[in-house]
């Protein structure tokens, strides 16, 4: 029960007992009287059913020490479903395929567009009919940063 | 018994370039906390000639000569970083030694051994795909052959593509090789014990290696003579897979600016001592004692000189942030003297013992202990989710004259909300 305490001063000890003091300490110390709770009334019947909770993160991300989150930026990919400002959830672990959305390396920026394989050529493609697409000429090496895996938005 | 250890290149300059492209290929420096001195150095700087620790101010015209990049340290993002990159590398053997924020031994018994270059492969492609890190892979049997071999295999002495196992050399192979390497380079064997070992004619790894051991000892310690054992491929110094609490632990930092006014003085110590609270309840200890320190700058020797320090008992070992911030503010305005120009304060926590294991005591407030570490549980939770210094002891300060110049700090890349990497 807290509240109740009663005033304990440790005197000050002189030199050859002082080998035997637990500590030393000039300010009084407040020892409660009763310092444990006593459980009292009933358990709740659901304690048996408790489950964890639902996690986004659990939902979103499949290994997390490779994936990252990036922002969004302009209107390229709204066909895709991200739009500006929107979290994008990376997986660097995934190995890209063709039909992948990714975060590529152009021009040493980080960019997110469609990756599209085909007949032997290695396309970016935006999702947005006013954006070009960016086909990869020969002997120029495309690097993948990460696999994007979903896109989140808040309203609020 | 094959050992590898694992070391991420340039670490500090990779993490940077790891969320910006554009850094790649280009002179990079990461300079210390406020702005001192080179502490990572991209190959570019290195073959400029910058060395390791060189004060900025020194380099800064061969930095605007070359277009040297120089950044801030960003330690929250280095320590998210190491943090995976060792997650990752814990699935590549049962057993790991975390050795530093950038390089752990793995130990790789049982594995096939001609099998070892390729999984050496498989490692450097996974942390560089995964989490953007180039590292070396070093095979060998003793941990001290291991870092060598990391060594040659940074350096291209020995080894391809950024993986080096010895145990695909013959012994004159290794031999040859170990001859033209600088004893030096060798693991333990600091500046002090190489220029005694060069007088006395062992100026090579290999000559080490074939020194005799009996005399090693009497000329140096133990040390030296288990090292001479580790070249010989026999281990002696164990993997330490579990990790070992510390013994102490030590907050401190130069400040950006001189102070001379107890209240910044105070406040500085009072965020330390947070500081090291966090560390603490990280580490799962309490602490007996917390010593205070302040300093005045030891390079301007015309100024007058001030360095004390003050022991504060704690009663009983805690892991309470207010309780370390009272006792830190007790040391400070012990020790604190007016007319001094101080340039550093620091906290050090001592007599740290396991928190269930502490003896309960006759005095012990079980109701006031149970609060304490309420409250300190829901200030670590919103510190987590809200970033360092969200929730604070109002006696550590908001915006602090003492605080680290960091003046072109990267962004919190994958620890800041409002800092994540753009992508258009």
């Amino acid at each position: 029960m807290p509240g109740l305490f009663c005033q304990l001063k440790i005197m000050p000890l002189s030199l050859h007992q002082a080998v035997m003091a637990p500590l030393i300490c000039s300010r009084p110390v407040l020892v409660p009287l009763y310092g444990h709770k006593v459980p009292a009334g009933f358990p709740s019947p659901a304690d048996d059913y408790i489950e964890g909770r639902l996690s986004l993160d659990q939902y979103l991300i499949q290994h997390r020490d490779a994936t990252f989150f990036v922002r969004a930026q302009g209107n390229s990919m709204t066909g895709a479903g991200i739009f500006d400002g929107d979290l994008l959830v990376v997986d660097r672990s995934l190995h890209p395929s063709s039909g992948d959305i990714v975060i590529a390396v152009l021009n040493a920026e980080l960019t997110v567009k469609r990756l599209i394989q085909r007949d032997g050529l290695v396309i970016l493609k935006p999702e947005n009919p006013d954006f070009k697409e960016i086909v990869l000429k020969d002997g120029q090496d495309l690097q993948v940063w990460g696999v994007v895996t979903s896109t989140t938005k808040k309203f609020v | 018994m094959p050992i590898a250890l694992v070391d991420c290149n340039n670490f500090y300059v990779s993490c940077e370039r790891a969320f910006n492209p554009k850094l790649e290929g280009k002179p990079v420096v990461v300079l210390s906390n406020n702005d001192g001195c080179a502490v990572a150095r991209s190959n570019e700087v290195k073959a400029l000639g910058v060395k390791m620790a060189e004060p900025w101010f020194k380099m800064e015209k061969l930095a605007k000569q070359h277009g040297i990049i120089a950044l801030s340290s960003n330690y929250a993002l280095y320590g998210d970083l190491s943090a995976r990159v060792m997650s990752i590398l814990s699935t590549f053997s049962p057993r790991q030694e975390v050795y530093s924020i950038d390089e752990c031994f793995l130990d790789l018994a049982g594995f096939e051994p001609t099998m070892l270059m390729a999984y050496g492969q498989t490692i450097r492609k996974t942390i560089k795909q995964q989490v953007g890190i180039p590292v070396c892979v070093g095979i060998a049997d003793t941990k001290t052959l291991a870092k060598l071999a990391n060594h040659c295999a940074k350096k291209r002495y020995a080894g391809k593509d950024g993986v080096c196992d010895f145990g695909r050399y013959t012994p004159t192979q290794v031999s040859k090789l170990f001859a033209t390497l600088p004893v030096g380079d060798i693991w333990g064997i600091g500046r002090k014990i190489a220029e005694k070992l060069i007088a006395m004619k062992i100026e090579t790894v290999e000559d080490l290696r074939m020194a005799d051991q009996g005399e090693m000892r009497q000329q140096f310690s133990i040390v030296v003579e288990r090292t001479v054992q580790e070249l010989n491929g026999i281990s002696c110094i164990e993997l330490d897979a579990v990790n070992t609490p510390r013994q102490q632990i030590m907050v401190s930092r130069s400040f950006g600016q001189e102070v001379s006014n107890y209240d910044d003085l105070a406040e500085s110590v009072a965020y330390f001592a947070t500081t090291a609270a966090e560390k603490l309840r990280k580490d799962g200890s309490v602490a007996a004692n917390l010593c205070v320190f302040i300093q005045t700058n030891p390079f301007k020797k015309n100024d007058p000189q001030y360095t004390p320090s003050r022991v504060v008992p704690l009663g009983e070992p805690t892991d309470d942030s207010t309780r370390l911030v009272n006792a830190a503010l007790q040391g400070v305005k012990a020790i604190y003297r007016s007319g001094f120009k101080y340039k550093k304060s620091g906290v050090l926590l001592m007599g740290l013992q396991a928190k269930h294991a502490v003896q309960a005591t006759l005095f012990d407030n079980a109701a006031a202990q149970e609060k304490s570490a309420k409250l300190m549980t829901v200030m670590d939770a919103v510190n987590r989710r809200m970033g360092r210094g969200s929730m604070t002891i109002a006696a550590s300060g908001t915006k602090p004259r003492w605080a680290m110049r960091r003046d072109s700090k990267s962004p919190g890349y994958t620890t800041d909300w409002d800092e994540l990497p753009v992508v258009s």
